[in-house]
């Protein structure tokens, strides 16, 4: 259990800024099979007891190295995936809350709507043979919306919030920059007004100057239709520039989540920040930042005993290598999980060391 | 015994270090396809001084990698160098540290030539951008190193084995007596990286060219790859051509950087004047448009608008001119700004600050100033 995780129905009591989503204890292991009775062997513990929330109309970043279970996490929610266990709690705009882990097809068609997701590859994820109109008006016609002028309409609206031209909608997607397609897939995530949208890697596909367009668009859009987002990326730089908080995992955990600024100047958790200290920072002047954390990512398949990030923790003690530190609130909204937390001085980043 | 793995120390009182090592003046290639040319490589010069990381930076498709495979002289059948001359400063014997030199031509070699074929790998090595197409997945990572060894160095099979796994042990690979016999795919994603570079390495190349090194592993790996090059570049005095988009590693590692739009140099320089003191439109816009870890959360970014021309549409003239904010109609969008130099070591292709062009183009197409809402 993560102790001290803000209880959502208490939440909805004080007010605002309520969770909109809660995702506790959430696991999904994969079976592994072997020979020819494919008998499971073991289990690739993909996503091993998380637990998370989201307010509503915040961007929460989720990050971590590749294979940590990001991905994982977020098929859970959008129920892409059925969990192993846990509960992933979702409010709904009349204050009722569901948890979505049990639900099947049938239970969840009324959710589908509010949750919406927007993909890493804008060249994989769009139907090649569909024009611009029909990719975004598609999840329109499904949820009933049958009359094609007001499909149109409907749009030509959304190509001009996410800055196209309508004039573009009988066009096919290879006609489309990286970025272009990037901002359809996004006016087609929206276009069921959703109220939670999941991105997993949005601009990571994308050239450096289109980044930055894609990621002005997403702040655009929050704060116009008041969205929550789930921003789901490795580089974190990014997460760091769209997030009101951030949530770090390793090996299938939560390790620390805080408020955007407090986790990079003041990380309490020995990975947090080492992971900082391994971003090159865009400064010459700043070259002795690199820092090198030994050793290997663990697998998930095969974790470590204790705290997973133990064999590689400056700061292990036996404790770390027998027991598993629970995430719990150390301050005010600022989650860790981490024996030592406490008495660690563990250096962060700097802001505005800016560039001119 | 011969061991590849010994610092090359610098001949003592040799003017020579002041000369580049490789030198790369104008070079064009150009791909002919049905659908029609790309000029994927326009013109490209910068000099590679010994000892030094030079960084290429630049967005996908803006000609990186065919500016390396063209310099190595191994393009794909559709490409052809058009103009351009790239001169390595090339030892005679790479294993002995004061060996005399020769200036070799490399565009004047036939690619399949015996000269540059011991070049590549003695004189020149490239981790290539697709770590899988390193190896092949049927012989084992000491297979390949051990032939490469075996192709430039005089030593027998037992002898390039035990070279094999000095290299890896000088990468950071540990147990590599064991490392040295899998194969590439039962390595993790930082293991294969640091084999690749043991590759590189083990013919005790003077120049190492690593094409995007880093961009498909995770940032705590990065991290440690990129202090591995840097050590074995200041153990060695190797000199580095290192390619990437990402602006932080290239301010974390070069020393002289070259940026690159649309297959040319649009500003080249040392790393401090790049990244306090950019002058070109193109690298001062790329520089502001990426976050950083340092910049404050949820400001918006100044973005640089449109996106980067496709390579069968290459706009006329200053090749940014349809994004650039200081566009000038008539001059930009007429002739092609010539790289020229603003100050030591400081070189800059736009009509800011010169007036100086390449050649005059006849059909400048019309392009409307960029503003920052225009999709
Ligand atoms: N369908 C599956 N079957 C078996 N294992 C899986 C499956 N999907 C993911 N995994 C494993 O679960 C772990 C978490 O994967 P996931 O894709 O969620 O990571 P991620 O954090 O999104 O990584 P990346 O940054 O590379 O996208 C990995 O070890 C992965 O190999
Ligand atoms: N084999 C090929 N056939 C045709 N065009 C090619 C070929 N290889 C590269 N190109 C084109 O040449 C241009 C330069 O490609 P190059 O691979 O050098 O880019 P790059 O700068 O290395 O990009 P990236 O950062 O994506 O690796 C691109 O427009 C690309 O589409
Ligand atoms: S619990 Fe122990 S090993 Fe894990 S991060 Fe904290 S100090 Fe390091
Ligand atoms: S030459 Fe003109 S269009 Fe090109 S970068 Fe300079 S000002 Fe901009
Ligand atoms: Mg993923
Ligand atoms: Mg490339």
């Amino acid at each position: 259990m993560s102790a001290g995780m803000n209880d959502l129905k208490k939440q909805t009591r004080s007010g605002s800024h309520r969770p909109l989503l809660e995702v506790r204890n959430l696991k999904k292991y994969f079976p592994i099979h072997k020979g020819m009775m494919r008998k499971v062997v073991n289990h690739v513990r993909a996503v091993d007891d998380v637990s998370f929330f989201v307010r509503e109309g915040e961007t929460l970043g989720l990050v971590g190295e590749s294979g940590c279970g990001k991905t994982t996490v977020s098929r859970c929610i959008l129920r892409a995936f059925h969990p192993t266990s846990g509960e992933i709690l979702f409010r709904e705009a009349d204050d009722q809350i569901t948890d979505l882990s049990p639900l099947d097809r049938a239970a969840l068609r009324r959710f589908r709507p509010q949750m919406q997701m927007i993909f890493q590859d804008p060249f994989g994820s769009l139907n090649p043979r569909m024009t611009i109109f029909e990719i975004i008006s598609e999840p329109l016609y499904v949820n009933g919306l049958r009359s094609r002028a007001d499909r149109t309409d409907q749009a030509a609206e959304l190509l001009k919030l996410v800055g196209l031209r309508p004039e573009f909608m009988q066009r096919y997607p290879h006609a489309f920059s990286g970025g272009q397609r990037q901002r359809i897939g996004i006016a087609r995530a929206l276009a069921l007004h959703p109220r939670l949208v999941v991105a997993d890697e949005p601009v990571s596909a994308l050239d450096v100057s289109v980044q930055a367009q894609v990621l002005n668009l997403m702040l655009d859009l929050q704060e116009k239709l008041n969205l929550t987002y789930l921003f789901v990326a490795h580089d974190l730089s990014v997460v760091k520039h769209i997030s009101d908080r951030v949530c770090v995992m390793y090996v299938g955990k939560v390790v620390e989540m805080a408020a955007t600024k407090e986790l990079f100047e003041a990380p309490r958790h020995p990975y947090t920040a080492a992971l900082m200290m391994a971003v090159p920072v865009p400064d010459p002047d700043q070259r002795h930042i690199i820092q090198d954390l030994p050793g290997e990512v663990a697998s998930p398949a095969n974790p470590p005993s204790g705290c997973y990030f133990h064999p590689r923790c400056a700061f292990a003690a036996e404790v770390c290598r027998t027991q598993t530190p629970q995430l719990r609130e150390i301050s005010p909204d600022h989650f860790v999980s981490c024996h030592r937390a406490e008495e660690l001085q563990l250096a962060g980043i700097d802001e505005n060391k800016e560039r001119q | 015994m011969p061991s590849s793995i010994k610092p090359v120390t610098q001949p003592s009182a040799s003017s020579l270090s002041q000369e580049p090592l490789l030198r790369v003046e104008d070079l064009k290639a150009y791909f002919f396809m049905d659908e029609g040319t790309v000029r994927a490589v326009d013109g490209v010069s910068f000099d590679v001084f010994p000892g030094k990381v030079v960084g290429i930076v630049g967005e996908s498709g803006c000609g990186k990698s065919v500016t390396m495979k063209a310099i190595l002289q191994i393009l794909e059948p559709s490409a052809k160098i058009i103009s351009g001359k790239v001169t390595l400063r090339s030892r005679f014997n790479s294993l002995d540290p004061d060996s005399p030199e020769e200036l070799v031509e490399l565009t004047g070699l036939h690619p399949d030539s015996r000269k540059i074929r011991k070049i590549r790998g003695s004189e020149i090595a490239l981790i290539p951008q697709e770590p899988m197409a390193a190896f092949s997945p049927v012989y084992t990572v000491g297979n390949h190193i051990i032939e490469t060894i075996l192709l430039h160095q005089d030593v027998s099979k037992q002898e390039a084995r035990q070279i094999a796994i000095d290299v890896f042990r000088s990468v950071g690979i540990s147990m590599p007596e064991q490392r040295i016999d899998s194969y590439s795919w039962e390595l993790s994603g930082g293991l294969r990286q640091r084999a690749i570079i043991a590759m590189a390495l083990s013919c005790n190349p003077r120049l190492l060219i690593a094409d995007e090194p880093t961009t498909a592993i995770d940032v705590t790996t990065q991290a440690q790859i990129l202090k591995l090059l840097r050590k074995l570049q200041e153990e060695r005095q190797t000199s580095i051509i290192f390619i990437t988009h990402d602006l932080g590693v290239i301010a974390q590692m070069a020393d002289e950087v070259v940026v690159m739009y649309l297959g040319m140099v649009m500003e080249k320089g040392p790393v401090h004047t790049i990244f306090k003191d950019a002058k070109h439109p193109y690298t001062q816009a790329l520089l502001r448009s990426i976050p950083s870890v340092q910049s404050t959360p949820r400001l918006k970014l100044p973005t640089i608008a449109g996106s980067i021309a496709h390579p069968f549409n290459r706009p006329a003239g200053c090749p940014f001119h349809p994004r650039c904010k200081h566009f000038m109609r008539g001059v930009c969008d007429a002739s092609q700004p010539a790289l020229a130099p603003i100050a030591e070591g400081h070189f800059v292709s736009c009509f800011l600050y010169s007036s100086e062009s390449m050649s005059p183009v006849a059909t400048g197409r019309q392009a409307v100033p960029a503003t920052e809402n225009n999709p």
